[in-house]
């Protein structure tokens, strides 16, 4: 838009536009600061969403811009497309969510280096540092595209959620990124050779493939995470391949974010990252010690009418959610049972365990969307001290979470997992339909406790069957 | 070179300002940090828009195009839906 500019203004456009750049700098900050209590966290999203608008706007006046009927129509095609994912999506299937748009924002990182590339008449006009990091936006931005997609076959079920691997694939993997990383060195001395650029497009994309394809299902939340991460390295990529200082900040601070999400999911499954992705965990083969040890064991079983008299009677009522709670869609039934007891005086908190969704925070969004006060979700952490004083615990849909196994067994393959110590509260219950081992294949003791009771049945109708027999107590 | 030093120095101090900007989200938040997050990652966008907006014959355009068009569903599908998530954290009292 600069040509309807004047010229004294135009001598003045390329500093203003950096200027107004850093202010959009500032709004993502400050935007990002906001997020960290849920009372401003709306707010800060949306100043981030304006902060993004003002670089938007403001890059519209760059003089290299002349042309306007792509720019609308790709801004008018992919608002569509992301109003209408935005609006459709189903709470539980955030995860998938934020892994296809997380793939989308890698992909046009290594199209808007593709581009800059296919734009320039002569690549001599390049740099070798505008090279490197052209080379560099392109390997992260195609394998996060393509790493992204696999993550969401996953997590949608399009892709077996066992850890597909062979022997040796890791091997591949790694030497293929090392072979990438010299191609990218070999092109930056040689960028006339489109053998090097065409090679480093599709091999990077097959790395996104192969990198998460031997990852399991229950490794997901850490994937997306590493991946989100990965998208903002690319911007930041892009940004110092266009020398453009805004998205170098926005880059990484994303890349920053990504790679704290990453860390704290690692710890809370107590695996290191070089585990999570090497490692094949998860799925058919982890399930080492799913047959059991011995089956003199018994269980206690308890019933909807048995349980409404213990919970209504009951100081203090803890109840821990796992991803199952979400599978049968019984959240609103928990905030049903959860606000009965609250009338009866009785004090009710739930217990969240950092996995206990498909991504960080995941079951703190499914129980807000079913009116769950946030101020009465505790994380690990603030929870596990209060076991010792709480009546009853209930476990719906929860198992590897609360499995004593992690902190008895160092033979055990979640050895060293913090766990929520629900065995210190005087009485558990587990909500589940079988006996069956959980995601992460492994038998838990706790079932067979002296203090536990099971209550068998599909999660959303036993919660329904409470729900009735407290109104009879 | 000196460009990329300083462009380095800018990167190195974004991180910074990053890590200590998100380490203390509450685990509460996360779902939306990192869907926000993700959103701020559409900013390739900016590239995106010289790319396409540039003459430099048609595979230029068009990659500039396929670049807007993915950046934008990154950009205005994340920040729709992480609204859409904080608008259902309520505080207890909040929604009588």
């Amino acid at each position: 838009m600069s040509q309807f500019l004047p010229d004294y203004i135009l001598a003045w456009l390329p500093d203003t536009i950096q200027i107004i750049y850093l202010i959009a700098t500032a709004f993502f900050i400050r935007g990002l600061k906001l997020l960290n209590s849920p009372n401003t966290a709306r707010k800060g999203n949306m100043l981030a969403a304006i902060g993004m608008l003002i670089g938007v706007v403001v890059t519209l006046f760059d003089q290299h811009i002349v042309s306007f009927e792509f720019i609308i129509a790709g801004i008018v095609v992919g608002s569509l497309i992301g109003t209408i994912a935005a609006k459709k999506v189903a709470m539980t299937a955030m995860p998938e969510m934020v892994a296809i748009f997380n793939g989308f924002g890698g992909g046009a990182s290594a199209l808007v280096a593709w581009g800059e590339l296919a734009r320039t008449p002569d690549v001599a006009m390049f740099d070798s540092a505008a090279l490197v990091t052209l080379g560099l936006s392109i390997f992260i931005g195609s394998l996060t595209f393509t790493g992204s997609f696999i993550a969401f076959g996953k997590l949608k079920g399009f892709i077996s959620g066992n850890a597909i691997t062979f022997p040796g694939l890791n091997f591949i993997n790694i030497g293929s990124m090392i072979g990438v990383l010299v191609l990218v060195g070999m092109f930056t001395i040689d960028p006339a050779n489109d053998t090097f650029f065409w090679i480093i497009l599709g091999v990077s994309l097959l790395i996104g493939i192969t990198s998460v394809i031997p990852i399991g299902g229950a490794d997901m939340p850490v994937v997306i995470s590493l991946l989100n991460s990965y998208s903002g390295l690319a911007a930041s990529m892009a940004g110092f391949a266009l020398n453009n200082n805004l998205l170098i900040v926005s880059g990484a601070l994303v890349g920053a974010a990504g790679l704290i999400l990453t860390n704290i999911m690692c710890k809370a499954m107590n695996r290191s990252l070089a585990n999570v992705i090497f490692g094949s965990f998860g799925g058919d083969d982890g399930a080492g010690g799913s047959a059991g040890a011995g089956g003199d064991r018994t269980v206690r079983e308890t019933s909807a009418e048995d349980l409404a008299i213990q919970i209504a009677y009951a100081s203090k009522v803890v109840i821990v959610p796992g991803y199952g709670l979400a599978v049968a869609q019984a959240q609103h039934v928990v905030k049903e049972v959860a606000s009965k007891l609250e009338a009866k005086g009785v004090q009710v908190k739930y217990g969240v365990h950092p996995v206990a969704g498909r991504m960080p925070g995941h079951m703190n969004v499914l129980l807000a969307e079913a009116d769950v006060p946030y101020d009465l979700l505790y994380d690990m952490d603030q929870i596990n001290p209060e076991f010792g004083t709480t009546d009853v615990v209930l476990i719906i849909g929860a198992n590897d979470v609360v499995n004593p196994i992690a902190k008895t067994d160092p033979g055990s393959p979640i050895y060293g997992m913090p766990i929520l110590n629900v065995d210190e509260a005087k009485r558990t219950v587990v909500f589940k339909r079988s006996l069956n081992v959980g995601y992460a294949g492994i038998d838990n003791p706790l079932f067979y406790a002296e203090k536990n009771q099971m209550f068998f049945g599909d999660a959303k109708k036993s919660l329904q069957a409470l729900n009735e027999a407290l109104n009879s107590v | 070179m000196s460009a990329l030093i300083f462009s380095l120095f800018i990167f190195v101090l974004a991180c910074f300002i990053g890590f200590e900007l998100i380490s203390k989200v509450p685990p509460t938040l996360h779902t939306p940090l990192m869907s926000g997050a993700n959103a701020i990652s559409g900013i390739t966008i900016v590239g995106a828009l010289i790319v396409a907006g540039s003459v430099g014959g048609a595979l230029g355009q068009w990659l500039g195009f396929a670049a807007i068009v993915f950046a934008t569903i990154n950009v205005v599908g994340g920040f729709m839906v992480t609204d859409r998530m904080l608008e259902m954290f309520k505080k207890k009292g909040d929604d009588k």
